[in-house]
């Protein structure tokens, strides 16, 4: 790792990040059982760039986006926001952070209230963090409008008189109106039509270069990530299986997991590959590999240890007993 | 951290690649909705059962708040020979055991038995949602303890409770108004809770605390409004309840004796019922018409702040 390949440190640095949830007993007196819901993951991301981490339903995708905002308890880990160790604050000091992190949710329809209008909205960051005077916000949720594709005389109307994609487009404003360094979008696209998924990805992408936003980007269509992000992270059930630069991640998928995903895209150039079964249960794990039930090349090794998440090429890190040393994957072995 | 001017930094809309504005069709479709009140208002003057409640409700709060100035007697005064019928002797209802004019005892009664019942109906929703609200936005211990203490309230008789707390403190009108309130928020307090636990786990509860709203501002700027349609239900439910109440302690001679009441005046009259018919019959007739009209604009605010059948 040279000065050249990392200029400045990360702006956002998770470590370790475990969060564990309680599960209802199924029986009195019996033991409570835990969810492991996010189970030790890592990743960094630079500012002005874009991390995604994809993952199927019930992968801890969500889960995670909301516990780097504080959101969710944290089990364990730390998370630092520009050398500020945000996992540790609480109380005001946790409040007032909040301007730095924003957050754009999966669902359009759930994530605004439906008694506020739409520019009271957009207006609150700015009101609950105390930004500027009123005129100011005033003029700044005027802005915030006409930065999403929103008219200004628009703030007046309440949220069910939007479309889908008009709604998503004031949950970005509000996320942006704090002048957030990071915001974490939990899957913005995936609730909208198609048509309308480019518009939001566009203005996604144009208000990164405009403001120097920093993306975790939260999806399970790779199309998406493919399009939005510089590094690529892939979830499963709650662990961090693949974490690669996109053009390495996409030329050449290593963890068995992602080139069944990979797989899954018509056109990607890789044969299909069929994945039997789900994921086993978050709350009770197989001992070894997460994945090593579902996985056509798992061999004994794979269900007795837990592969670590280490390095096989040049910022290229898998946790796969089967990927040689040189990054030599099973699935490409032989070919 | 400083403001964008308006302009500055920001792309002005209508770009290649930028999606143009909504078409004008949409908002007009939306300003039928564009107030919630007014649109509840509309369904609600569209209901002729409920209109007929708020008329006849109107009627009685206009009679009790200017009848005594029309009609000034006094309701304990003997004004004319003891079970006068009505019509006779200048009495429109005639008079009671005592002689005393039964129009001038409705008039009054009214006054009070509204007024009980609309304090003790805001006592009784400021208990109920508070206690409500606080269970189930923070749920875990503090939902134990305070549903524990609602359980508590539930099993008590609420009527046998208010009699013990009316007769505790000598019965004036504002420890009848409390000990109402005291006894009947339980089932506000239960479906407050319900509201709380169905919306604090939507996305914009959490929006809102992602945006920096602390607590207080949650619970009471938005979860609370979303969750009123079945609350403002429950409230004028619970003037009609409270009214009864008052009556119903009235009749047992748990009232106000300085202050006239329609239940007092049945209960007064009670052992004349079999002999004159008017004594028991007009006050009880003004209690039927009093909660009726109140049951039936609840009703009428019920179907009105249902979205469910507001969209049919």
């Amino acid at each position: 790792m040279t000065a050249d390949e990392k200029p400045a440190a990360p702006l956002l640095k998770v470590d370790d990040l475990k969060v564990h949830f309680a599960a209802a007993r199924r029986r009195p007196f019996a033991a409570a059982a835990t969810v492991h819901a996010v189970d030790g993951i890592s990743f960094e991301v630079a500012r002005g760039r874009t991390l995604g981490i994809v993952g199927e339903s019930g992968s801890g995708k969500t889960t995670a986006a909301l516990a780097i905002l504080r959101l969710v308890p944290i089990t364990a880990g730390t998370i630092d926001l520009d050398g500020v160790r945000i996992s540790a604050l609480g109380g005001e000091a946790l409040r007032q952070m909040r301007r730095r992190v924003q957050f754009v949710f999966q669902d359009p329809f759930s994530s605004l209230n439906p008694r506020q209008r739409a520019g009271a909205i957009v207006r609150e960051p700015l009101d609950l963090m105390g930004i500027g005077s009123p005129a100011e916000r005033e003029r700044e949720v005027a802005a915030l409008f006409r930065a999403v594709g929103l008219r200004p005389e628009q703030q007046a109307l309440f949220p069910h008189q939007f479309s889908g994609g008009q709604r998503q487009r004031i949950g970005i404003a509000r996320a942006i109106a704090s002048r957030p360094d990071l915001v974490v979008c939990d899957e913005p696209v995936s609730a909208l039509d198609v048509a309308i998924q480019a518009q939001i990805l566009n203005l996604l992408t144009r208000l990164q270069q405009t403001l120097g936003l920093t993306y975790v980007f939260i999806s399970h269509d790779l199309g998406v990530v493919r399009h939005m992000c510089d590094e690529i992270a892939v979830l499963y059930l709650g662990r961090i299986v693949e974490r690669a630069a996109r053009a390495s991640f996409f030329r050449r998928p290593l963890h068995p997991y992602s080139a069944a995903l990979l797989s899954a895209i018509p056109g990607a150039g890789l044969g299909r590959m069929r994945l039997e079964g789900d994921p086993p249960s978050p709350i009770n794990l197989p001992p070894g590999c997460r994945f090593a039930g579902r996985c056509p090349f798992a061999i004994d090794a794979c269900r007795q240890s837990d592969p670590p998440l280490r390095a096989v090429a040049d910022g290229h890190l898998v946790a796969c007993h089967r990927v040689d040393d040189e990054g030599t994957p099973p699935h490409h072995a032989g070919v | 951290m400083t403001l964008l001017d308006a302009g500055s930094g920001w792309q002005a809309t209508g770009p290649a690649g930028m999606p143009e504005p909504p078409g004008s069709d949409e908002i007009a479709a939306g300003s039928a909705a564009a107030r919630p009140l007014r649109e509840a208002w509309r369904m609600f003057a569209g209901n002729p059962l409920a209109l007929v409640g708020l008329a006849i409700l109107a009627g009685i709060v206009v009679m009790t708040i200017i009848g005594p100035y029309l009609y000034p007697v006094d309701p304990f005064d003997i004004v004319g020979a003891p079970l006068t019928p009505p019509g006779e002797g200048g009495l429109l209802f005639g008079s009671d055991y005592l002689g005393r004019d039964m129009l001038a005892g409705i008039i009054h009664g009214g006054r009070a038995s509204l007024t009980v019942g609309g304090f003790a109906a805001i006592i009784t929703m400021a208990i109920g949602i508070s206690i409500g609200a606080l269970a189930g936005f923070y749920g875990g211990w503090a939902d134990r303890v305070l549903m524990r203490v609602t359980e508590f309230f539930q099993v008590l008789p609420p009527l046998l409770l208010a009699m013990v707390l009316v007769t505790l403190f000598s019965p004036t009108l504002t420890t009848i108004t409390l000990s109402i309130g005291v006894v009947s928020w339980t089932n506000v307090a239960r479906l407050t809770r319900a509201e709380f636990l169905k919306i604090r786990s939507l996305d914009y509860v959490l929006a809102g605390r992602a945006v920096g709203a602390r607590d207080r501002r949650l619970i009471w700027r938005v979860i609370l409004p979303n969750a009123l349609p079945p609350l403002v239900v429950a409230a004028a439910l619970s003037v009609g309840v409270a009214i009864l109440f008052e009556s119903g302690l009235s009749f047992l001679g748990l009232g106000d004796p300085n202050v006239m009441s329609w239940g007092m005046m049945i209960g007064q009259n009670k052992q004349v019922m079999l002999d004159a018919w008017w004594p028991t019959t007009i006050p009880g007739a003004a209690i039927f018409a009093a909660v009726l009209s109140i049951s039936l604009i609840g009703d009428g605010l019920n179907d009105a702040l249902n979205p469910r059948l507001r969209r049919r």
